[in-house]
């Protein structure tokens, strides 16, 4: 196996609970690797971590979370948590680089963004004004905006949803991290916008070989998109595998109540499949398997006993008291 | 949609402009036409889903429907009664008929008030029930028709998750007994597991209480599950109307065609087969001449920027295209 580019183990990030000693993990032992230039999806729920998990990466968990001691992350074998404030500022930008939802939280509304880009590619590189500005005209019409140096002097809010989130792409390609975590980035947009950025971002990876952590909620995305996923629940990694093992044959009975609760274009007029119940909130997790409560196939060891990870393939595996039993069928 | 027998609803020529203001004396200086000229119909017991992107225009029909926002013209008809002309007090009277939910619940809910005087609102408004024992067992009858504890009626909607606060929402509308629901993006916010809770909810109680539906999403997945007819709007107008089928499986209009297409796949062999349309969606406040989607079409010709096409029945539904 090669060295990964991002390697997580046992991270736990935690909050503040009911009563001031105890915390609350929102997320809870978690560990996953990305190779180098691959795409992996992390995909859940809200509530279920995956955003707390890529804040993790970026160190950029805001208090009174906190990341708890046992945790380790190395990217490129480096420790991340433990790596210095101005080595971390010097690792975000140019070795990964984050993306969110909503573009205009994280665009400067009072700076053309031509300046934005300009301004994130000097703090990264000895460069000129001049050629800085002329690569950000560059990165513009390489991810797409029309009129591209005309673009370069409007401001956030003269641009629509889909346009912004093309500079904020541009902005994080002008730095060539490793890899790009990109946290739901097209949730906010219009399906057929959605569709050009997912191709944007597909043909990115594919010349520039970026790797990306891609956080969704959506399975359509993460077919579109993801070499790899994992599905988390309530704060830990349930099921992992290549894109055609989890999407086309899930064992856990999270993924496969998520994949069939589903409404497809192709899926007409019938009931959907529900998931009873709901997401339980950090803090009033079962000691066992989380899912149990909800689960249709539970039996007696789920709620107390968590469940092993269970092999069911070269590199799919989940973590079910049932399929560790079963695990051929 | 000449073939519906005696709709519930009929929408016709339904034109909502809000003016752009500007200069000293803020005159209006031009229009956004957000609805310009819709038709729409609806059966009882239908479900039509308004289809479209942010900014089609979509939600102003629904809320220009009820006279939250004043249509500039045309007419609504309901079950016979055009309530673009009512006069306020009778116009009243019909919102009993149609109810509205919102996309998030939990702006749609005061945080102070309990959720047993949340969903008795309406029955308050119209003095629906005599007594507060009556009240508290419509109530609670409600809270059971949408698969919420009756015990829960005391509690606040900060103690509800998002999809127990949209059934809150939904009790509240249905409290009144409306022949018409729509639906604004009821079930986006919604987490996959809880918008199919929602979704087979929504399907129940169209079949027992005989509701007819305006579903206005962008969901197209939603649509399919939910939907008898579809309505495709893009920039103010309907492009497209036909049943389900009809525009899932054989659409017509390019831009539908391009909506289409641009829906992720599930299908593990047809990934990277999205067709994006280029381009982006043009202003309101200024629209494309012609056919406002000529500029994205891929099959435009000269007249689609001289001339808007009118709506024509093509294959037992309706396109505006002149394909």
């Amino acid at each position: 196996m090669t060295a990964p580019l991002l390697a997580i183990e046992n991270l736990s990030v935690t909050f503040p609970g009911e009563n001031a000693r105890d915390r609350a993990p929102a997320v809870d032992g978690l560990s996953l690797r990305i190779e180098p230039g691959q795409t992996l999806a992390l995909v859940g729920e809200s509530g279920c971590g995956k955003s707390m998990t890529a804040l993790a990466i970026m160190r950029l968990v805001a208090k009174p979370g906190r990341i708890e001691p046992g945790s380790r992350i190395t990217f490129e074998g480096e420790d991340i948590l433990g790596a210095s404030v101005p080595r971390m500022r010097a690792l975000r930008g140019a070795g990964m680089a984050m993306i969110f939802q909503e573009p205009m939280a994280s665009l400067n509304p009072v700076q053309k963004v031509g300046d934005q880009v300009v301004e994130a590619i000097r703090l990264h590189e000895k460069i000129t004004a001049r050629a800085a500005r002329s690569r950000a005209g560059e990165l513009f019409e390489r991810v797409g905006i029309p009129g591209a140096r005309d673009r370069l002097s409007a401001y956030p809010h003269q641009l629509s949803g889909g346009l912004k989130q093309r500079v904020m792409i541009a902005m994080m390609i002008g730095l060539h991290p490793k890899l790009l975590i990109a946290d739901e980035p097209t949730t906010a947009l219009d399906v057929t916008v959605q569709a050009q950025i997912l191709g944007l971002l597909r043909e990115l990876q594919q010349e520039l070989g970026t790797a990306i952590l891609l956080i969704t909620h959506d399975f359509g995305v993460v077919n579109e998109l993801a070499d790899r996923l994992a599905v988390m629940y309530a704060g830990r990694v349930v099921e992992e595998g290549a894109r055609r093992e989890v999407l086309g044959d899930g064992r856990h009975p999270y993924t496969t109540g998520l994949m069939r609760s589903i409404p497809t274009i192709g899926r007409r007029g019938e009931p959907l499949e529900e998931i009873p119940g709901t997401v339980p909130a950090p803090g009033t997790w079962p000691a066992g398997c989380r899912f149990t409560n909800r689960c249709p196939i539970a039996f007696e060891p789920c709620a107390d006993e968590p469940p092993p990870s269970t092999s069911l393939g070269r590199s799919h595996s989940a973590r079910c008291h049932a399929v560790a039993r079963e695990p051929k069928s | 949609m000449s073939a519906q027998p005696a709709p519930l609803l009929e929408v016709s020529g339904l034109k909502t402009w809000f003016p752009v203001r500007g200069g000293v004396l803020q005159r209006a200086r031009g229009w956004v036409r957000a609805v310009d000229g819709v038709d729409l119909g609806i059966a009882t017991g239908e479900t039509l889903a308004l289809v479209g992107e942010s900014g089609c225009g979509k939600t102003t029909v629904g809320r220009s429907i009820l006279r939250l926002i004043q249509p500039s013209g045309g007419t609504v008809r309901f079950e016979g009664t055009d309530l673009m002309t009512l006069p306020p007090d009778e116009m009243r009277a019909y919102r009993q008929r149609i109810q509205i939910i919102f996309q998030d619940p939990t702006s749609a809910l005061d945080p102070r008030q309990q959720v047993r005087d949340a969903i008795a609102e309406g029955l308050d408004a119209f003095a629906l029930t005599k007594n507060r024992r009556e009240r508290t067992g419509r109530v609670a009858e409600l809270m059971e028709m949408v698969r919420l504890d009756p015990d829960l009626m005391s509690r606040y909607p900060h103690e509800f998750s998002g999809g127990q606060k949209q059934r809150i929402c939904i009790a509240r509308a249905l409290a009144v007994e409306p022949r018409l629901l729509i639906c604004d993006e009821s079930v986006s916010a919604l987490d996959v597991s809880i918008q199919a809770q929602i979704l087979n909810l929504l399907r129940d109680l169209k079949t027992r209480l005989g509701l007819a539906y305006l579903f206005i999403t962008h969901d197209l997945g939603v649509v399919g599950n939910i939907a008898d007819r579809i309505a495709v709007m893009y920039l103010g107008r309907i492009v497209e109307t036909g049943t389900v089928s009809q525009i899932l499986d054989d659409p017509q209009h390019p831009y539908t065609k391009a909506l289409l297409a641009s829906v992720p796949s599930l299908d593990l062999d047809r990934r990277g087969a999205q067709a994006a349309p280029t381009g982006e969606a043009p202003d309101p406040a200024s629209p494309p001449s012609g056919c406002h989607f000529h500029p994205r079409c891929p099959h435009a010709f000269d007249r689609c920027a001289s001339e808007g096409p009118a709506m024509r029945e093509i294959r037992g539904g309706f396109s505006r295209c002149f394909l």
